[in-house]
C-alpha cells in the first residue's frame, strides 16, 4: 500500500464538495479515462467576487479523490487571483505530502483549477490548453507542461518528472525529449544562481568557497561536456588563482586537449567562479 | 477486524499442517543433508520424501523435481538454461500475457540475439495457436507459456500447445504457478519438458519452488558451486521450506476436488451476485476454461486502488489491474492485450480465492461491495446520470 498520510486517507473517505453546480462561473476538466484519472472542477462567484462554492467529480486513486477535495476546501473563499495562485505544491502540503509517485495528482488539481479560471475569463471550453508541442504522447503532456512543472518543483531526474506529469511513463519513446527539457531547466537554474550570486555576492571568496565553487562547476558544467566525447577531468589542487587538472580518459593524450583546457574548462571556470583564474594541466 | 482473505493468486496463508511439518526442522533436525553423519543424512531423507511429494501432485518421478527458491527462480532457470544449453540465436517464443518473471528473461534474451515472438491472446484470453504455430515454423525454439493466468485464471490448452511445440521441435516451459493445486496436472500424459510451481501459492510459505525437468531435457544450471539437487540447483538445500512444501503438495493433491467443486460454486456466486448487483460490471476473460478459485470483474467509470483502499476499509483482500496499482503507470498488460476497453482496465479487481475461503465472507463480500462501487461512482465524472 502507498504511504498516505493521514489527511490524505480522510479526504478520500470523506471527499468534500463532491457533485456539479447548476450554471457555474467556471468549469475546468483534465484526464480521461485512458489514461487512468481525470478531474472536473466547477465554481461559482459570490456578489463579493470570492469563490462561493466549488464542486468537483474525480475518477481515479485514492490520492486523485483526496487531492481533488482538499483543492476545493483550499480555493472555496478566494478570489479568481488568489486561487489562480496556488499550486501543486500547496495542493501536497494541505495533505501533508503525497508519495513522490503520486504527484501528478497534485498537478492534475492545479491543470484543471487554471482550466476552470482560464473557462471563467474567457469562455473557454477547451479540455485542457495543449499549448506548445506534445512530448508524451500517451498521456498528452506538452513540453510547457512539462517546462513549468520541472521549474514550479525543482525537478531534476526524468523519474521526478514521471511521476510528477506522467510524461515519459507509457511507452518510453519521449524520454531523450524529456532529457533535454531538464537540461535546458538545469542550465538556466545554474544562470539564475549565478546572476543572483553575482549581485548579492561580492566577488571576495574565501579559499573553501573558491574551491567549492570550482568543484561544483567542473562537476556540473565541465564533466558532462567531456563525457559526450568519452574523456572526464579531476582536480588535483589549487593554488592561488591557478588551477591544477589532469584530463583522463579520452582526453588525456588527446592532440586538442590544450584547446579543451583552455576553452572549455578555463573559460567555465573563469564565467562561474573568478575571471582571474587559470588553468594548467598536471601530467602525472 | 478479520481479514477476509480473496488475494490468493497473489500469495496464501500457511497452512496449519504445513508449518506443523516444517518446525522439526527449525528446532532439532538442523543438520546439513550432505553431512556425512547421522545427524545430517537423517534430515536427507526428509528431502526425499518431499521431492516424492511434489512429484505425485503432478505424476513426475522425483529425480525430475528441482526445488528453487521460488517461481520466479524457477521461471529464469528453465528459460535463460534451457536457451543457454541450446547456443545461440534461438527463437524464443512466449505470450502477451505472462508473469513478469518469465517476459523478463524472454525479452532480456530477445536483447541478446535470440529471436523473440510474443503471442497475442484474444478478447477471452485465449491464446492465438495460428500465430503460435507461425513462430514454430521460423525454426528451433525455446517456448514458455503460462497454463493458467494469474490474472484472469483463464486457462490456455497446454496439452495442444506442448504437442504443437514438440511436433516442431522446440523445448517447452510452462509457468504453472497458479495452476498447479487448483487443477489436475499429469506431466506423464502432457509432453511439457518443463515446469515452474511456487509454494506459496499452494498453502506453503514464501521462498520456495519447484522447476520440473523431465529427463533428457538439455538445461545449464546457473547456480553453480554444488552439487545439490543433482549439480543443477547449487547451494544447500532450504531444509524446513522443503519439507513444508512437500506437505502443502500433499494437502493441494487432495484438495482438488473440493477445489474443482466447492471454491468453484463459491466463485460463481460471487461473480452472479456483483453481476446482479453492480450495473456496468462485466468478467474479464473466458468463462468456461478459467481457474475455480479466480474471478477478475470490472466495474466501469471508476478506478482500481480506489475500490481497493475502500475495501480494505471494510476487512477485504484483493487486488486490481489498474495503473495505479501496478507499480507504473500504464494498467495491467494482461487486460490490455485482451482489447479490454480502458473504461473497464482501470476498474479491474481480481478476486481469488482458497480452500480457507467460506461461505459466509463471499456474502459479506457481495453485500460489501455495492455501496463501495456506488459511492465511488457519485464522485466519477464518467458516470452517466439519469
Amino acid at each position: 500500500m502507498w504511504d498516505y498520510t493521514g489527511k490524505v486517507m480522510d479526504h478520500f473517505r470523506n471527499p468534500r464538495n463532491v457533485g456539479v453546480i447548476e450554471k457555474p462561473d467556471g468549469v475546468g476538466e483534465v484526464g480521461s479515462l485512458a489514461c487512468g484519472d481525470a478531474l472536473r472542477l466547477m465554481f461559482k462567484l459570490g456578489a463579493d467576487g470570492r469563490i462561493a462554492d466549488v464542486k468537483f467529480q474525480t475518477f481515479g486513486c485514492a490520492s486523485a479523490i483526496a487531492s481533488s477535495s482538499a483543492l476545493t476546501e483550499m480555493i472555496k473563499g478566494m478570489t479568481v487571483e488568489e486561487a489562480g495562485k496556488v499550486t501543486n505544491q500547496d495542493i501536497a502540503e494541505f495533505l501533508g505530502g503525497l508519495p513522490e509517485q503520486k504527484m501528478h495528482c497534485s498537478v492534475m488539481g492545479r491543470e484543471a483549477l487554471e482550466a476552470a479560471i482560464e473557462n471563467y475569463r474567457s469562455g473557454s471550453t477547451e479540455k485542457k490548453i495543449l499549448a506548445g508541442k506534445v512530448v508524451c504522447n500517451c498521456f498528452g503532456v506538452t513540453a510547457e507542461e512539462i517546462e513549468r512543472v520541472v521549474r514550479e518543483n525543482g525537478l531534476s531526474t526524468l523519474e521526478q518528472v514521471t511521476n510528477y506529469t506522467k510524461a515519459g511513463g507509457g511507452c518510453g519513446k519521449c524520454k531523450p525529449d524529456i532529457e533535454t527539457i531538464l537540461e535546458k531547466a538545469r542550465v538556466e537554474r545554474l544562470e539564475a544562481e549565478h546572476k543572483a550570486g553575482a549581485k548579492t555576492a561580492p566577488k571576495k571568496l574565501t579559499v573553501i568557497e573558491k574551491i567549492r565553487l570550482i568543484e561544483q562547476t567542473i562537476e556540473r558544467e565541465i564533466r558532462p561536456l567531456l563525457k559526450r566525447d568519452g574523456g572526464d577531468i579531476e582536480l588535483i589542487d589549487v593554488d592561488g588563482n591557478r588551477v591544477k587538472v589532469a584530463l583522463r580518459g579520452m582526453c588525456a593524450g588527446c592532440q586538442v586537449a590544450h584547446f579543451t583546457l583552455k576553452d572549455v574548462v578555463e573559460v567555465k571556470l573563469r564565467e562561474f567562479v573568478s575571471s582571474e583564474l587559470t588553468v594548467e594541466e598536471v601530467r602525472e | 477486524m478479520k481479514t477476509i482473505y480473496l488475494d490468493n493468486n497473489a500469495t496464501s496463508a500457511v497452512a496449519p499442517e504445513v508449518i506443523e511439518a516444517m518446525m522439526p526442522f527449525l528446532h532439532d533436525q538442523w543438520g546439513n543433508p550432505s553431512s556425512m553423519h547421522a545427524f545430517g543424512g537423517e534430515v536427507k531423507k526428509h528431502i526425499d520424501r518431499a521431492r516424492s511429494q511434489v512429484a505425485e501432485l503432478i505424476h513426475a518421478d522425483p529425480s525430475e523435481i528441482i526445488f528453487t527458491s521460488c517461481g520466479t527462480e524457477s521461471d529464469n532457470m528453465a528459460i535463460r538454461g534451457a536457451a543457454e544449453a541450446l547456443g545461440p540465436r534461438y527463437n524464443i517464443i512466449t505470450t502477451r500475457v505472462e508473469h513478469p518473471a518469465v517476459l523478463g528473461p524472454c525479452r532480456y534474451l530477445g536483447e541478446r540475439g535470440h529471436r523473440l515472438h510474443e503471442i497475442g491472446v484474444d478478447s477471452a484470453g485465449q491464446l492465438d495457436v495460428v500465430q503460435l504455430g507461425e513462430a514454430l515454423r521460423d525454426g528451433p525454439a525455446v517456448v514458455s507459456v503460462m497454463w493458467a493466468n494469474n490474472e484472469t485464471g483463464v486457462i490456455f490448452p497446454i496439452p495442444e500447445i506442448a504437442a504443437m511445440v514438440k511436433a516442431a521441435g522446440g523445448v517447452m516451459h510452462t509457468d504453472a504457478v497458479q495452476a498447479v493445486g487448483k487443477m489436475p496436472i499429469d506431466v506423464r500424459k502432457i509432453p511439457v519438458d518443463m515446469l515452474s510451481l511456487s509454494g506459496h501459492k499452494i498453502h506453503a510459505p514464501k521462498g520456495i519452488g519447484v522447476l520440473y525437468v523431465r529427463k533428457g531435457t538439455r538445461l545449464q544450471p546457473f547456480m553453480l558451486g554444488g552439487h545439490q539437487e543433482d549439480s543443477r540447483r547449487a547451494g544447500t538445500e532450504n531444509v524446513p521450506y522443503i519439507v513444508g512444501l512437500g506437505r502443502a503438495a500433499e494437502l493441494a493433491g487432495a484438495s482438488i476436488g473440493r477445489e474443482m467443486t466447492v471454491i468453484a460454486a463459491l466463485r460463481d456466486r460471487l461473480e452472479a451476485g456483483f453481476l446482479a448487483t453492480c450495473p456496468d460490471s462485466r468478467v474479464n476473460g473466458d468463462r468456461v476454461n478459467r481457474l475455480p478459485n479466480t474471478l477478475n470483474i470490472s466495474f466501469e467509470y471508476i478506478e482500481g486502488e480506489s475500490i481497493l483502499y475502500m475495501m480494505s476499509d471494510v476487512g477485504i483482500a484483493a487486488s486490481s489491474g489498474s495503473a495505479c496499482t501496478s507499480g507504473s503507470l500504464e494498467p495491467s498488460h494482461v487486460l490490455r492485450a485482451m482489447g479490454v476497453p480502458f473504461t473497464a482496465v482501470h476498474g479491474s479487481v481480481r478476486f481469488s480465492l482458497s480452500r480457507f475461503t467460506t461461505a459466509e465472507e463471499i456474502e459479506y463480500t457481495l453485500k460489501s461491495l455495492p455501496p463501495i462501487i456506488a459511492k465511488l461512482r457519485a464522485i466519477s465524472p464518467f458516470v452517466k446520470k439519469t
